[in-house]
Parts: C-alpha cells; sequence; structure tokens
C-alpha cells in the first residue's frame, strides 16, 4: 500500500474521534513542554556559569600550591605552598607563550580611611594583574610599572570597599591605611559583579606585590600565579611550559610529584558547571518521566480503540486488509498522534521557557537540537507505545472481529 | 469454468476436549454468472461454509479452488489478497465504518489493492455507488442513510473491485421485507449483467429469488436443486403499495424483463 494512503487513513480515523486524540496528546504534549523547558532552564544556568568563567579573564593559566601528604592522607590543596614570588618572575623572564604573567599574594585585612573601615581581601600583584583579569580603573589610574618596582604604597580600590569607604565618590588621592601602613588610593577598579558561587569579586583592595611582601607582614607566601597566553591554542602547550618552569625553580627531581597545580579556564568551568549540569539532567529527568506516562497514556488509548475498533479491523481484513496493514495503520495513528503532540509541546516548551524566563529573571536558553529530539523522542514514544496495541489489532481472526459487538 | 469448486470440505472446531464437527464433507461447485442461495437453519454448518467460502477459514479437509485458485495451499496474506481481488462481501450488520462517508467506504478495497494496477478509486467508487442508485449520496455518512440504503453502499463496496464473486450473508437480515425485496432485485439486476452472487439466507422468499438452492443441515448438502420458478424482485415490487423511499431510481427499473428468457436451470 502506498505510504501516503496509509497516513491519509490513520488522519481520516483519528479526526474521527478529536477529543479523544486531543486528550492522548495532551500527556505528550505536556511532556515534551516540561523537558523543553527544563533543558531551557539548564542550559541557562549553565551558560550564565561559564560567562562568568570567562570574565574571570581571557585565556587563563592558573597555578595554585600542591597538597601535602601526611602519611597518607592528604591535607587538601595550599597545606604545603612552595610557590613564591620568583616562580613569578621566572615565569615572565623564561616563558615563551605568555602573554602577561602576575603573582597573587593574598591576604585579609582591615582597611581603614574615609568614613570608617571595611574588612576585605589584599591582594598583591603585578601591573599586568589587571591585564590578565581584563580589569580597567573606573576612576583614577591603575598603578604602575614604576610604582610595582619602587614598591610604592599605593592601592587600587574594589568598587564594594571604594563604595562603603567613600559613599562620596572622592576615594581617588584619598589616604587608606592597612594594617597600620598608609597607603595612596591612585583608582577604583571598574564593578565585575558576584562569581558564580556569589563571592562578590568586587569586595577587594589591589595593592603592588612588592609593597604588599615588604611593607605588609604575613604576605609571604604567593597563593597563586595567574598568566595569561596570546591565543586559545596556547593553552595546553604554556600549562606545560609554566609545569617544567616551576618544577626547575623548585628544583625536583624526576622522581618528585609536582608540588603545585596548573589549571586553565576550562577546567574550572567544568568544575564549577558540573553541578550546574547534574541539576539540569536531573530536571530533564524528571520531566521525561511525564514523557513516558504520556506514552502510557497513547498506549492506553491505542489499547482501548482497538478493542473499540475490532469490528472496523475485521472489515478491513475481509476486503483484503493484511495483518501488515492493520499494524501499520495503527501504528501510523500514534505516531501522528505522538509527533503532532510533540510538535505542539514543542511550541508551548519555547513559549513556556520564555515566559519563566521573562517572569523569574532566570536566564533561560532553548538549544536548537531540542526540536529534533522533541519530535524524534515523541515519534519513538509513538512507535514503542503503538506497537504492542497494533499488533494486537493485527492478530485478531477476521471472523471473530466481524462478530464481535 | 466453475468459480467455485470444493471438494469433500470438512471442519472441525475443537473445544477442549471435545471436538465438534461443523462440516462433514461437503461437495459444491458453481459455475461463472450462477445466482445461488445457500439455506440453512441456524447450526446447520451454512456459516461455517460461508467462511471458508470467504476466505476466511481454512477447512480442515477437502480442496476448495476458487476461480481456478487452489486456496489451501495460500497463507495469510495470500488469502487477505484473494478476498480484496476476486471476493465481495455483503453482510447482514452491513458492517460500514462509521462516520465515514458512503464514498469513503467503497473506496476502502481499492486502498487494499496490491495488484498494482493504475485506477483513480474515487471516480471507481462514485462510480459503484451509481450503479447502486445511490449517486447523489456519496458524502453521506452511515448515520445519515436508511437501512437499504447501508446495504446498498455495503454491495457498491463488494463492486468496487469487480470480483469474481459476490457472498452475501444475510443480506435482508437487517431490512423490512419491502427493503429486501429492493435488495433481492439489485442482486438480480447485478446477476443479470453477469455477476456470480451466492446468497446465505434461511429464508425461503429470499431463497425464491436464486436461480439455485442449496440446503445445509448437520454439516452436509441435504439439498441441491435449481428453482423451478423464478421470482422477479422488480415485479414483486410493483405490486407493493409505498413507493421507495430511496431517493435513486427505482432498482430493476432499467431492466427490461418482457425480454427476459425463463429462469435457467443449474448446470
Amino acid at each position: 500500500m502506498k505510504r501516503s494512503t496509509l497516513v491519509r487513513i490513520a488522519v481520516q480515523s483519528i479526526l474521527k474521534n478529536k477529543m479523544r486524540t486531543l486528550l492522548t496528546m495532551l500527556g505528550i504534549v505536556i511532556g515534551v513542554a516540561a523537558v523543553i523547558v527544563m533543558v531551557a532552564v539548564g542550559q541557562g544556568a549553565q551558560s550564565r556559569i561559564e560567562e562568568q568563567i570567562n570574565n574571570l579573564g581571557t585565556n587563563l593559566v592558573i597555578v595554585t600550591p600542591g597538597s601535602s601528604q601526611a602519611g597518607g592522607v592528604s591535607q587538601g590543596a595550599g597545606t604545603f605552598n612552595r610557590l613564591t614570588v620568583e616562580d613569578a618572575e621566572k615565569l615572565e623572564r623564561e616563558g615563551t607563550l605568555f602573554a602577561a604573567v602576575s603573582p597573587v599574594i593574598v591576604s585579609r585585612a582591615q582597611v581603614i580611611g574615609g568614613q570608617g573601615n571595611w574588612r576585605t581581601m589584599i591582594n598583591g600583584v603585578s601591573t599586568e594583574y589587571f591585564c590578565i583579569r581584563d580589569w580597567q580603573a573606573a576612576d583614577g589610574a591603575l598603578f604602575s610599572e614604576a610604582d610595582v618596582r619602587g614598591m610604592r604604597k599605593v592601592v587600587m580600590l574594589g568598587h564594594t570597599v571604594a563604595t562603603s569607604l567613600f559613599p562620596d565618590g572622592d576615594a581617588v588621592g584619598q589616604q587608606v591605611q592597612i594594617r597600620s601602613v598608609p597607603f595612596k588610593v591612585a583608582g577604583v577598579l571598574s564593578a565585575k559583579g558576584q562569581t558564580a558561587s556569589g563571592a562578590d569579586q568586587d569586595d577587594v583592595v589591589v595593592v603592588p606585590y612588592t609593597t604588599a611582601r615588604s611593607r605588609l607582614s604575613g604576605f609571604a607566601r604567593v597563593q597563586q600565579i595567574l598568566a595569561s597566553t596570546y591565543s586559545p591554542g596556547d593553552i595546553a602547550a604554556a600549562q606545560e611550559e609554566v609545569r617544567s618552569l616551576i618544577r626547575e625553580s623548585h628544583r625536583l627531581g624526576d622522581d618528585d610529584d609536582d608540588d603545585f597545580t596548573v589549571r586553565n579556564q576550562s577546567d574550572l568551568a567544568e568544575a564549577a558547571s558540573g553541578t550546574t549540569r547534574v541539576m539540569s539532567w536531573l530536571l530533564a529527568a524528571i520531566a521525561s518521566i511525564s514523557l513516558l506516562v504520556g506514552g502510557i497514556g497513547i498506549m492506553n488509548i491505542m489499547l482501548v480503540s482497538v478493542t473499540e475498533r475490532t469490528r472496523e479491523i475485521g472489515i478491513r481484513m475481509a476486503i483484503g486488509a493484511r495483518g501488515s496493514d492493520v499494524l501499520t495503520q495503527f501504528l501510523v495513528e500514534s505516531v501522528v498522534i505522538s509527533v503532532l503532540g510533540g510538535l505542539i509541546g514543542l511550541a508551548l516548551g519555547f513559549g513556556g521557557a520564555a515566559l519563566l524566563g521573562h517572569i523569574t529573571g532566570w536566564s533561560t536558553e532553548t538549544p536548537p537540537q531540542a526540536v529534533l529530539i522533541a519530535v524524534g523522542f515523541s515519534a519513538a514514544v509513538g512507535v514503542f507505545f503503538g506497537f504492542y496495541p497494533a499488533r494486537q489489532a493485527a492478530a485478531l481472526d477476521p471472523i471473530q472481529a466481524l462478530r464481535y459487538e | 469454468m466453475s468459480v467455485i469448486r470444493i471438494d469433500n470440505v470438512t471442519k472441525v472446531y475443537r473445544s477442549g476436549q471435545n471436538e465438534v464437527p461443523a462440516l462433514r464433507g461437503v461437495d459444491l461447485s458453481v459455475a461463472a454468472g450462477e445466482m445461488l442461495a445457500i439455506m440453512g437453519a441456524s447450526g446447520s454448518g451454512k456459516s461455517t461454509l460461508m467462511n471458508i467460502l470467504g476466505c476466511l477459514d481454512m477447512p480442515t479437509s477437502g480442496q476448495y479452488h476458487l476461480d481456478g485458485v487452489h486456496v489451501n495451499q495460500l497463507g495469510r496474506n495470500q488469502l487477505a489478497d484473494l478476498r480484496n481481488q476476486k471476493l465481495g462481501f455483503i453482510f447482514q450488520g452491513f458492517n460500514l465504518l462509521a462516520r465515514t462517508s458512503a464514498l469513503e467506504n467503497v473506496e476502502l478495497p481499492l486502498l487494499y489493492d496490491r495488484s498494482g494496477r493504475q485506477h483513480d478509486s474515487r471516480a471507481l467508487a462514485a462510480q459503484a455507488l451509481e450503479r447502486v442508485g445511490l449517486g447523489n449520496r456519496l458524502d453521506h455518512v452511515p448515520s445519515e442513510l436508511s437501512g437499504g440504503q447501508q446495504q446498498r453502499v455495503a454491495i457498491a463496496r463488494a463492486l468496487v473491485m469487480q470480483p469474481t464473486l459476490l457472498l452475501a450473508d444475510e443480506p435482508t437480515g437487517n431490512l423490512d421485507s419491502r427493503t429486501s425485496v429492493e435488495i433481492m432485485a439489485l442482486f438480480q439486476e447485478l446477476n443479470d449483467q453477469g455477476i456470480t452472487i451466492l446468497v446465505v439466507t434461511h429464508e425461503s422468499d429470499i431463497a425464491a429469488y436464486c436461480r439455485r438452492t442449496v440446503e445445509v443441515r448437520d454439516g452436509l448438502i441435504l439439498r441441491d436443486e435449481p428453482v423451478v420458478q423464478l421470482r422477479r424482485a422488480a415485479r414483486d415490487l410493483r405490486t407493493l403499495a409505498a413507493p421507495p423511499p430511496v431517493g435513486g431510481p427505482a432498482p430493476g427499473a432499467a431492466i427490461g424483463e418482457a425480454t427476459r428468457s425463463p429462469p435457467a436451470g443449474s448446470p
């Protein structure tokens, strides 16, 4: 039989039971719409996190202290810090792939000045830090190479710190005290907003690392060395280079393990989006359950339909329909119902995702593959759950089917 | 050449331990152009015979040849194709698809045609409906048609594939007496055009419109004889008072009865 004829027969009998068809479809509609909305929410969250990771800087390579082990018990990152400013300087001198390198010396301290005081993070860095993190001065100017070389007591205030100490916006040129050492405010950094985990990136003050090391007590070790490469393609090679240079600097033998960790931005992104990914899979999984329930609904209705139409099946067989014709008819019916439901669900899902994003302010992102997935899945549901009833129909004995009341 | 030839056909139904014989060795031969009634009370085996003749059921033993095809050797699919190509079924309960127009109902067998013939199924279906006098009822669904009209749609559906044999199972069982005569008039008209018709009935009134009567009892053929005095349904209709309720032309009206030869006997 021609394919167009099959579809025509199926569509004819679907149209003859509009209400029942609509109700059957509803299960698939809701299932597909739910999957799409959930995927959109998950994708939205994920891409927001990626955006924030990218906000850290471009082509970033990050060196952090390694972990020490005591009798087989790992002590966690940073417990055995052998990173030094010299490591950073060696990278800058001898590295070939780096656009910029900066050590980051971190401490917490009270900053006093202006309207009061504020406890915040003190970062000691080189001028290249601003280039790596793509951070500009919103007010005043970034401190200079000369400031770093001269260990001058200049400070850049993060946006949060600046607004809390100098609410009038007159921070530049003022004096603040950090651990009783007076610093001159060179400028205020532009606002960066929150990290993926909700930490305020602007709650920070930045000083030259030379100054931090010599003038502020407790700034001996380097918490982090940040470097950036010229192009994203260099990142892998750069990580290798960093490794060999620092191993050299730390005089590690061939058998010794690294006492530091080298990561890149995508490692960070990976870690950060891991949770969200699990979350969005979970959401999609829950939503697919409703798709499954929709499929069972189709099977239910198709079984009822086969029983109800036993006589029709008998008539069709008596006038020459083969078992395979009947099977295909019912199969096409369930596939048409579910694909139609899938398409409606698709439209509803796109609309729903947009609406949800609008109401809640979450970023939602509907991946274009969702179209294929939704249609493919609903067709598969139709075939899977339509097959059993269709086979029941095809296996009927024409004599008994004709006698069925 | 015979359209139907069955030799020593038996059919035994099994129910649990018991074996119930429905047919116990039946021989029957039907020539092309015949109009034959199979009669019998319920339980006589006539329905079983009908199912076997209709290729819906297989005999337990014995041979069945339909239009030269040895039916015994066919599989399920080939039987379906045979029903599609060579047989036209007419049932007591009409068995039309509900909520489906007359045209679509008649078109149905054409949709299952695997012979590869090219045809305009709509036009053929319309022609068949025209032939049974329902040319002006193409788009009506069964619930909008009277019993007689529904049976005409069923006859059109049976005719549309130009089968070698029309099999009518109690075709007038659900109809009033006047409509019954109308349907029989239509059968006679079709038979006059050369179509072989086999009517299963338990009413001798209806059998009287056929040219040959076969009576089945207890799974055996009891009697097989030509009808001596054939009744013409069209003539009977004229003696019945009420005008036909059908919108189409009165069945049999076109037949030139004066020129008809007296009833032919069975071969």
